[in-house]
């Protein structure tokens, strides 16, 4: 589909990661692209292996170690940008831009355990961030309607809704200034 | 079982089409496929009739195929409750490159307003 539309500003400047912060439950979190080792892919495996069901969005993550790789596969590839959020060396949230026609679809995750302690917020700003810092232009994602803390926070962040006709609303931002 | 496929020549229809020509062959379902308009699909009208006509034959069922104008998902929920359908099956959604699942805008509007049950395949 490339009817999408974007807002005709560009969005704030977000921080680039890496950087780290104090959750609401006094947990340090630090924030950090992707980089491809070993390493990140497994803990990244581990949390969306312990991943709460009721959580899932429009089929994602899905379920079960080995179609969790094969998804981690598509996402983590060299063409998409990703910004994991640590605490220790446990992930507590994963956020990605995966490149669709001439724009990137966003997503973002938090594990169940760090949820409702302000990480979304940074890890959202984060990835925003570093798109900005690479050179992202447009950036779009969707979200069930219901899901009023999200809707609210991509609000704040500055995306604006390019489709509210079904099931899922579409939110488009204009990250940098790239043609047309 | 009187079975009404409705296929608009998306990717996701032609896994329904395919999946539902296989189990009428079987099942022996009383098969309708009804090719109806969609705007975000690539092939013509006349290119997906002719694939339904093929995977139709191909299957050696004795379906119906038919051409429907008009609103797609108002047109397969009319058909359905003015011929006594017992089932409307249809695309199971898009898949984006993340791998989130969208269903196509024919597909919501029939699953809110059929009265027969509605199976999305995936």
């Amino acid at each position: 589909m490339t009817d999408r539309t974007y807002p005709d500003a560009v969005a704030d400047d977000f921080p680039a990661p890496p950087s780290s912060f104090t959750d609401r439950e006094g947990r340090t979190i630090e924030i950090r692209p992707y980089e491809g080792t070993d390493e990140e892919d497994e803990a990244l495996v581990e949390m969306y292996d312990s991943f709460d069901p009721a959580d899932r969005a429009q089929g994602i993550p899905p379920s079960g170690e080995s179609r969790i790789r094969e998804w981690l596969d598509a996402i983590l590839g060299d063409d998409c940008y990703n910004v994991i959020a640590w605490c220790d060396d446990e992930v507590a949230g994963h956020a990605t831009l995966v490149p669709d026609e001439d724009a990137y679809e966003l997503a973002i995750f938090v594990h169940q355990t760090y949820q409702r302690a302000g990480i979304g917020t940074y890890l959202i700003r984060g990835l925003l961030g570093h798109g900005q810092a690479v050179g992202v232009g447009k950036v779009w994602l969707t979200v069930e309607r219901w899901n009023r803390a999200a809707v609210s926070l991509y609000k704040k962040i500055g995306f604006e809704t390019s489709n509210a006709e079904s099931f899922e609303l579409e939110m488009g931002l204009r990250l940098t200034d790239d043609a047309e | 079982m009187k079975v009404l496929c409705g296929i608009g020549g998306s990717d996701d229809s032609f896994r329904a089409l395919d999946r539902t020509v296989d189990r009428a062959a079987i099942a022996g379902d009383d098969l309708t496929v009804v090719v109806v308009d969609n705007e975000d699909a690539d092939p013509t009208v006349e290119e997906v009739v002719t694939r339904v006509e093929n995977a139709v034959s191909e299957a050696g069922v004795d379906a119906e195929v038919r051409r429907v104008e008009g609103d797609p998902g108002s047109r397969l929920v009319e058909l359905a409750e003015t011929e006594g359908f017992d089932e409307i099956v249809l695309g199971g959604g898009h898949t984006s490159p993340m791998g989130k699942i969208t269903l196509g805008s024919i597909a919501e509007f029939v699953l809110l307003n059929a009265k027969t049950s509605v199976t999305l395949v995936r």
